[in-house]
């Protein structure tokens, strides 16, 4: 399948139990994913939590230690990295530094003996609009470049499946959101699957139709960014994916379509069909953006939860909107956007506000609260994100 | 004056030329031009001057007069041509043989024991081990090993193996045999620093797209080792080419293994022919000069390097 000609479409991926361990320690615990042939998936979590591992699997540079991988319907698991239909764009690029840019795309393709060699190169070259630079060595291109031709040199083979590992990582925004727009483009071009590991919830966002949110060796929740964003199922998703203000409380009243959780005193309602639990303690949560700040007690509505006073203690400006911190006594600081509609922030620090939001907008959490939300909670704070970064690197410099 | 130097390096003006000539940094270059003036090319012009002598008139012998007597050279290689081309056959046989050994051993060192910096270092320790050692005396034990009495050569005719005539030393199995084990360190040593730097990621780009391992092999590890191979390559052939330590009749070779090195020697301490040896030196020089200049360019590795 390998060799002789190119995949005509996209394959499906099926990953079936599969376990990596390494020696110490395990990236992969359980692992079931199915991806249907040409889509953009995406799978996004924090470094260490084995996305990469995963992807390394799928190309052939791992052997898991247990479980199948199929490619359009083909058992994989055993075949060798370069026998399989699959191409990577590495995050470090890994253009050969001793070849032009052409050889470097011409690559693959002489390598499974395809006429044209030259000709698809040049095509290819000629989509990521490079072809200008064919005779240059990789080493006198900009990083922007060097991605482009890594993308090219993977998309001209034709793979069932491309695999991208943080590919934009390097790029400044304005090249990163060039490039995501060429990937789409590609995609609808060429309609191959795409499996993209990312760290970056935006990039996952814009880009994937599907986002698996992988955390710990495991996928916490799949879905369409929408849903992951609107439904978050685990304090975890809710925290990596955006920002989330979430509130525990057991819950104390409820209707055919709504339940009331009781948050410091107030009850507050979140409708049960945004809710994943019902009855016993419940963390309950809602966007900062859904957030609106009141000076005075809003009048009592049933289609709006209220939580306050609190005290501001953050006023940030970001042009589009504004940030603030609130907190609130006995809930802790929530954090609250604001769009800029009139001029700049409303609400000075040291301010007594309320909070509300419409019912409609909260969501309700399917962890456990007494089990989990300490665990998670603790594994997303930016220092501990930041930690664990360094960490990373230090291993990496260790082994370099 | 010495502020004003460093000032100005540290701070080029933008508009300004960049490179100024610094009397500074002339007064700096003066030992090493005046070393090279007086230690290399001076000797080199009296080497020159040496290989166009004629024999004094009146003279013993021995006892030469300077002239320009460019047969001199004519004479040399209608002698010795023999031993010109045996040197190089010799040096290259040795340098090939000194790569196929020496490769794998650098890239066990450099790739594979990666992970296990302790074992890194004892292997790189053992490679260098021999050194502590003159080389004189290494050689002269080989001479030991390979001579006709020895376990092995009297173990070798036992099997039939060998002839029960024939001999190990004073042949050009021994004298490459030595010309191999005496460079496989210098030949080593540039090839394990070129691995160990190697970025294992090209290897897996490689294999991602469709090249096996023989093929990564051969289109990625070998190109992206080629500086450590050139400098392995010439560091063994060009001594190699020179060397009479190996090929001498007292080590472990014969008289019909006698390299250029050896004919300079007799030429200069025995038959007392300045010129000769001088001439062949040259041509030894330039020979070597020739090859080494086709081969850097060939590999095209300047970029490399």
């Amino acid at each position: 399948m390998a060799t002789g000609a190119f995949a005509d479409r996209g394959a499906d991926l099926e990953l079936v139990g599969i376990q990596k361990r390494f020696p110490g320690f395990t990236a992969i615990e359980h692992l079931d994913l199915v991806i249907p042939a040409g889509s953009f998936f995406a799978l996004l979590g924090p470094s260490g939590c084995g996305k990469t591992t995963t992807l390394r699997l799928v190309a052939g540079l791992e052997d898991p230690t247990d479980g199948r991988i199929l490619i359009g319907g083909q058992d994989v698991t055993t075949q060798k990295a370069y026998q399989r239909p699959v191409n990577t764009v590495f995050q470090s690029y890994a253009l050969f530094p001793h070849m032009t840019v052409l050889e470097n795309v011409a690559f693959g393709l002489r390598r499974r003996k395809i006429t044209d060699a030259v000709a698809k190169a040049h095509e290819a070259l000629r989509l990521v609009e490079l072809d200008h630079l064919a005779a240059r060595k990789p080493v006198q291109l900009s990083g922007g470049q060097q991605q482009r031709v890594a993308l090219a040199r993977a998309i001209v083979n034709r793979p069932a499946l491309l695999l991208l590992d943080e590919p934009l990582g390097a790029l400044d925004l304005k090249l990163r959101r060039q490039m995501q727009l060429e990937l789409k483009n590609i995609q609808e071009e060429v309609g191959l699957t795409f499996l993209h590991v990312t760290h970056d919830q935006e990039e996952a966002m814009t880009m994937a139709d599907t986002v698996a949110v992988m955390n710990k060796g495991m996928i916490e929740q799949m879905g369409s960014p929408e849903l992951l964003y609107e439904l978050p199922r685990t304090a975890f998703v809710a925290n990596f994916l955006g920002q989330s203000n979430l509130f525990t409380g057991p819950v104390v009243g409820e209707t055919s379509t709504s339940i009331a959780v009781d948050v410091a005193g107030r009850s507050i309602v979140v409708p049960k069909a945004r809710s994943h639990r019902h009855g016993g303690d419940v963390t309950i949560g809602v966007r900062p953006e859904k957030l609106s700040l009141h000076r005075d007690l809003p009048a009592p509505d049933s289609a709006s939860n209220v939580l306050g006073p609190g005290r501001v203690t953050d006023v940030s400006f970001t042009g589009v909107s504004t940030q603030y911190l609130v907190a609130v006594p006995g809930l802790g600081t929530l954090v609250v956007f604001e769009q800029n509609r009139s001029a700049g922030p409303i609400e000075g620090e040291g301010d007594e506000v309320w909070v509300t939001w419409n019912v409609e907008h909260g969501f309700g959490l399917d962890d456990d609260p007494a089990a989990q939300t300490e665990k998670f909670v603790a594994d997303t704070t930016t220092q501990s994100l930041a930690a664990q970064r360094r960490a990373d690197l230090l291993t990496e410099l260790e082994e370099a | 004056m010495a502020f004003a130097a460093f000032a100005s390096t540290a701070a080029p003006p933008t508009d300004a030329p960049p490179r100024r000539r610094s009397p500074v940094a002339l007064l700096l270059l003066l030992p090493g031009i005046l070393y090279l003036v007086l230690f290399f090319l001076a000797p080199l012009v009296s080497l020159v001057l040496t290989s166009l002598q004629a024999p004094s008139e009146f003279g013993d012998i021995g006892q030469y007069s300077y002239a320009f007597r460019w047969e001199n050279y004519v004479v040399v290689i209608e002698q010795y041509w023999p031993h010109i081309l045996r040197s190089f056959g010799y040096a290259l046989t040795a340098t090939v043989l000194a790569l196929l050994f020496s490769y794998p051993l650098a890239y066990f060192i450099g790739v594979t024991t990666r992970r296990w910096p302790l074992l890194q270092s004892l292997m790189l320790v053992l490679v260098i081990a021999p050194f502590f050692i003159s080389f004189l005396l290494r050689t002269l034990a080989w001479k030991q090993i390979l001579s006709d009495e020895s376990f092995l050569v009297t173990s070798l005719k036992a099997v039939s193996l060998l002839a029960p005539d024939a001999h190990l030393t004073g042949t050009a199995f021994s004298v490459i045999f030595g010309l191999t084990y005496n460079f496989i360190p210098f030949m080593t040593l540039p090839l394990y620093t070129t691995l160990e730097r190697l970025d294992l990621r090209y290897l897996e780009a490689g294999n991602d797209l469709y090249a096996s391992p023989v093929q990564v092999f051969r289109k990625v590890t070998i190109p992206l080792s080629m500086p450590g191979i050139v400098a392995g390559t010439l560091l063994t052939f060009i001594p190699a080419a020179g060397d009479y330590i190996n090929a001498s009749r007292d080590f472990l070779g014969g008289a019909d293994t006698q390299m250029i090195g050896n004919v300079i020697e007799a030429n200069f301490l025995v038959l007392l022919n300045y010129p000769a040896a001088a001439a062949l030196s040259i041509i030894l020089m330039t020979v070597i000069l020739v090859i080494v200049g086709v081969y850097v360019k060939r590999s095209g590795t300047e970029e490399l390097l």
